[in-house]
């Protein structure tokens, strides 16, 4: 009977975040539901206990059912029948389990039949799926669209749609098409007011191609296209809602992927789909898809941790048992270093993910605050200060937990030799699986590219220094020197780039002062959880050393580049 | 459609699924202080069927039954979890040591008391004891029809219940009046998970024990709404005999206990030529092993 939730303390550390009784009481809105849904909570220890509660039906679920199920579900797959997709029968299985638990929907407010959950709790759920079938994740994580519908779509489509995400309706975020995939405002797919234009009914027709769009037949979509006749870029793209009863997008075909096989991955064909806007036109993209994207950024950087884990434990049940030269392998500095590494990277990243969900759900909450009453001065300021940290920390957290994951995999498979090259093992779908969330949702390299600006305009640098503020434990003291001389070497990288006044040397090393930036964040991240939780104080540790090495290593190859050097790297 | 009143019969049992050196004690009986109690497993598939017959039959009602210590209680709240609506205790010092006679004594008084009911459906056995008594016997001291080994209900309706059943050598599918108790096999579907909902509207369900640790606001929770109390009957409660109960009442004695270890007594070496493997599957199926 394991239990994903209740065998991993870490996870319990995270919910009890220091900022969840701010976020709590915001959410809650000093309990106004307490006496009208029986299932709200009283007060904000009441609430913790809950999300404490839910959390272990999670955990039993993943660990009982999904990860059982992952298995068959990778052999499986869905297929397409009459133009639909069917399931593979554990994903079925899966998704009615979550339904009857009452876990979809779960941060949509109880008007609509939802839980109210913080996002750091829908966030961890995500990271539970993860560790048991990443694949399902996707599916799962995926009424996350209903965020977007609660935060932009009009009181008539909240009040028709979002119920049905608590008794299991799935959602799809249909962006993608074939010519317009990083470049997201070259889509083409037409939206347009039928020529007997009803307005009561007020619906519009969709009509084109889409391509990669994971759970593409999903019961409610979100589909970007272009609505304003006569223009090629971004401000002519809306967003529309088209629910899958209308019977009009024909699924031609599910991709053959490497990894999350379970996950359908579908080309659609839209024919007069009837669809209705959400919120403005126009603001598709610029605004809504935006949003959209940063929701689902984070949620790969759950991806990203929760493979994380199952990779290291993994590794580490093996290397504890496999005997070799008449000892455990783990009594190898070889490889017990590379175990180290993996969960120092582990509890790095989600040290980052679940800081960011806090910073994330705190600026979206003074958002529905100020709909009810107009915000004091402090709660705007505050409100600004989220906004721009969750920004700059969303790309760098679905940055690294997505490439750590896939270095977990690397190593984890390691670990295990040629055992772990066998499909007898999990390790080799948790690699195929790994590799896909440094490519969606935005590239690691585009993550830079929306990365960079938190270099450019110091809002790393001044986040660290809110960090080195906060008292931490004695005995770690020499590891906050550490990260001071990490951060004066990251400054002298950035002055080192700028100082060139070329923006392709600044783009060139772009990866590498983030990354700096980042081992930097991660690392105060881990010794302010130190404070809290012995095993920190260890990984912290391990964490600190090792990409302090790494810094000054990025440091002096910036610090060697010449105009020249990269005129050669250009040569391909 | 008014819908059904379901009595479960639940037990509270250690879980000696995966169990571990200490265990058992050194006279041979459970160690229960160091197994996990857990709800029994079969009556969790008794659960789900009633539930199934909840999801058919808006305004059915499902009553958990337990006898058990104080703590048993948590099986009650693990059931309304699941979307069960209320949860009755039988707890008394006087019910210690009763085999299944006295114990479905005991569970056959209480329904009685319910008095309102159309199912009584119980698992085939408890994983502690695994004698699949209580269940017929409760049948038989309430004079209603029983249907053992249940695999899955076919249908319900006023007038009868349609159950099919898992036997040794095949399935039967058969019809009674109501009302009926019904035991359920292993095989039936599985309970579905606990209900995020129904967690945080029923965590404080308390019985009048637990209420006297319980906090102000959740003592006055417990007063406010009526469905957080978790009933507790006792021997007078239920009118029952004293002398039918406990030791006195329970004709089952043990008499030794045998801690069994099973070992192989001859040992035979193969090699993995497919000559010897031949010759120990025609073996195997010659003294019936498989096959």
């Amino acid at each position: 009977m394991p239990n994903f939730y209740t065998d991993n303390e870490d996870l319990r550390f995270h919910l009890n975040n220091p900022l969840m009784k701010k976020i709590v009481d915001l959410k809650e809105m000093n309990y106004r539901d307490k006496d009208k849904y029986d299932y709200a909570p009283q007060n904000f220890e009441d609430a913790m206990d809950s999300y404490d509660k839910v959390m272990e039906i999670v955990g039993d679920i993943c660990g009982n059912v999904v990860a059982p199920n992952a298995e068959s579900v990778d052999k499986d797959g869905p297929k397409v029948v009459d133009n639909h997709v069917v399931y593979a029968k554990g994903t079925q299985e899966n998704h009615e389990v979550f339904r009857d638990a009452g876990l979809i929907g779960m941060s949509l407010p109880r008007k609509y039949n939802g839980l109210n959950f913080p996002l750091l709790a829908f966030t961890m759920s995500a990271e539970l799926v993860t560790r048991a079938d990443a694949g399902f994740t996707n599916i799962w994580g995926l009424q996350d669209c209903a965020e977007t519908i609660h935060e932009f779509a009009s009181e008539e489509l909240k009040d028709s749609f979002l119920p049905r995400f608590s008794t299991g309706a799935t959602a799809a975020m249909s962006l993608t098409e074939p010519d317009a995939g990083s470049d997201l405002q070259a889509v083409q797919l037409r939206g347009s007011i039928s020529a007997n234009y009803d307005k009561e009914t007020d619906t519009w027709f969709l009509n084109g191609v889409k391509r990669f769009i994971t759970n593409g037949d999903a019961d409610i979509s979100l589909v970007l296209a272009r609505s304003e006749e006569a223009t090629s870029d971004a401000r002519g793209l809306s967003l529309f809602l088209y629910d899958r009863t209308s019977d009009a997008v024909v699924v031609r075909r599910i991709e053959n992927k490497l990894g999350i096989k379970g996950s359908p991955t579908c080309e659609l064909v839209y024919t007069n789909a009837p669809a209705k806007l959400i919120g403005d036109r126009k603001m598709g993209l610029i605004k809504y898809v935006m949003s959209l994207m940063n929701s689902a950024r984070l949620g790969i950087g759950a991806q990203g941790v929760g493979l994380c884990e199952a990779a290291y434990r993994e590794a580490l049940s093996y290397a504890k048992e496999r005997e070799q030269f008449g000892k455990a392998i783990i009594e190898f500095p070889a490889v017990y270093e590379m175990l180290a590494i993996m969960k120092a990277k582990t509890l790095a990243s989600r040290s980052l993910l679940y800081e960011t969900a806090c910073y994330t759900d705190l600026y979206k909450l003074y958002g529905y605050v100020s709909k009810e009453r107009k915000l004091e001065n402090d709660e705007r300021a505050e409100a600004k200060t989220y906004q721009k940290l969750a920004d700059i920390f969303t790309p760098i957290v679905k940055l690294f937990a997505s490439e750590y994951a896939n270095q977990n995999a690397y190593d984890a498979i390691q670990v295990l030799g040629g055992s772990g090259y066998m499909k007898d093992y999990p390790l080799e779908r948790i690699y195929r699986d790994a590799r896909i969330t440094s490519i969606y949702e935005g590239t690691s390299q585009l993550q830079v590219v929306a990365a960079i600006r938190g270099v450019d305009n110091g809002g790393y640098l001044a986040q660290i220094r809110e960090y080195e503020k906060q008292e931490i434990t004695a005995e770690l003291n020499d590891l906050k020197v550490i990260l001071g001389k990490m951060t004066t070497q990251f400054e002298e990288a950035v002055l080192l780039s700028k100082a060139q006044d070329n923006r392709e040397f600044i783009d060139f090393h772009a990866r590498r002062l983030v990354e700096m930036a980042g081992n930097i964040i991660m690392g105060h991240l881990m010794l302010i959880n130190a404070n809290r939780s012995e095993e920190y104080k260890t990984y912290s540790r391990v964490f600190i050393k090792k990409t302090a090495a790494e810094n000054r290593d990025k440091l002096e190859y910036i610090a060697d580049t010449t105009m020249k050097d990269i005129e050669a790297f250009r040569q391909n | 459609m008014k819908g059904f009143k379901i009595v479960v019969l639940a037990k509270q049992v250690p879980d000696t699924r995966n169990v571990g050196k200490d265990a058992m004690k050194e006279d041979g009986t459970v160690n229960r202080a160091v197994l996990p109690a857990i709800f029994n497993p079969e009556d969790l598939n008794a659960l789900e069927l009633a539930l199934r017959i909840k999801d058919q039959n808006p305004g059915t009602e499902i009553t958990i039954l337990t006898m058990g210590p104080p703590r048993a209680a948590e099986i009650i709240r693990e059931a309304m979890y699941r979307g069960a609506d209320k949860g009755i205790l039988i707890t008394d010092k006087r019910f210690a040591g009763s085999d299944t006679l006295a114990t479905s004594y005991a569970i056959s008084q209480a329904v009685k008391k319910i008095n309102d009911y159309d199912v009584v459906i119980a698992g085939r056995q408890a994983i502690d004891g695994d004698t699949a008594q209580v269940g017929p016997q409760v049948a038989e001291k309430l004079a209603i029809p029983q249907i053992t080994y249940a695999e899955e209900l076919v249908s319900i309706n006023d007038q009868k219940i349609v159950i099919k059943r898992r036997l040794e050598n095949g399935i039967e599918v058969v019809s009674c009046p109501m009302p009926v108790l019904i035991t359920v096999h292993s095989s039936a579907p599985e309970c579905r998970p606990r209900n995020a909902k129904h967690l945080m509207k029923f965590k404080y369900a308390k019985t009048a024990l637990e209420l006297e640790e319980a906090s102000p606001i959740e003592a006055s929770l417990v007063s406010e709404r009526k469905y957080l109390n978790i009933q507790i009957w006792t021997v007078d409660d239920i009118q029952a005999d004293v002398e039918w109960l406990g030791l006195s009442g329970s004709p089952t004695k043990v008499k030794n206990i045998e801690n069994v270890i099973l070992q192989a007594k001859e040992s035979k070496v193969l090699t993995a030529s497919d000559g010897d493997m031949n010759t120990l599957v025609k073996e195997l199926i010659e003294n019936h092993t498989i096959g």
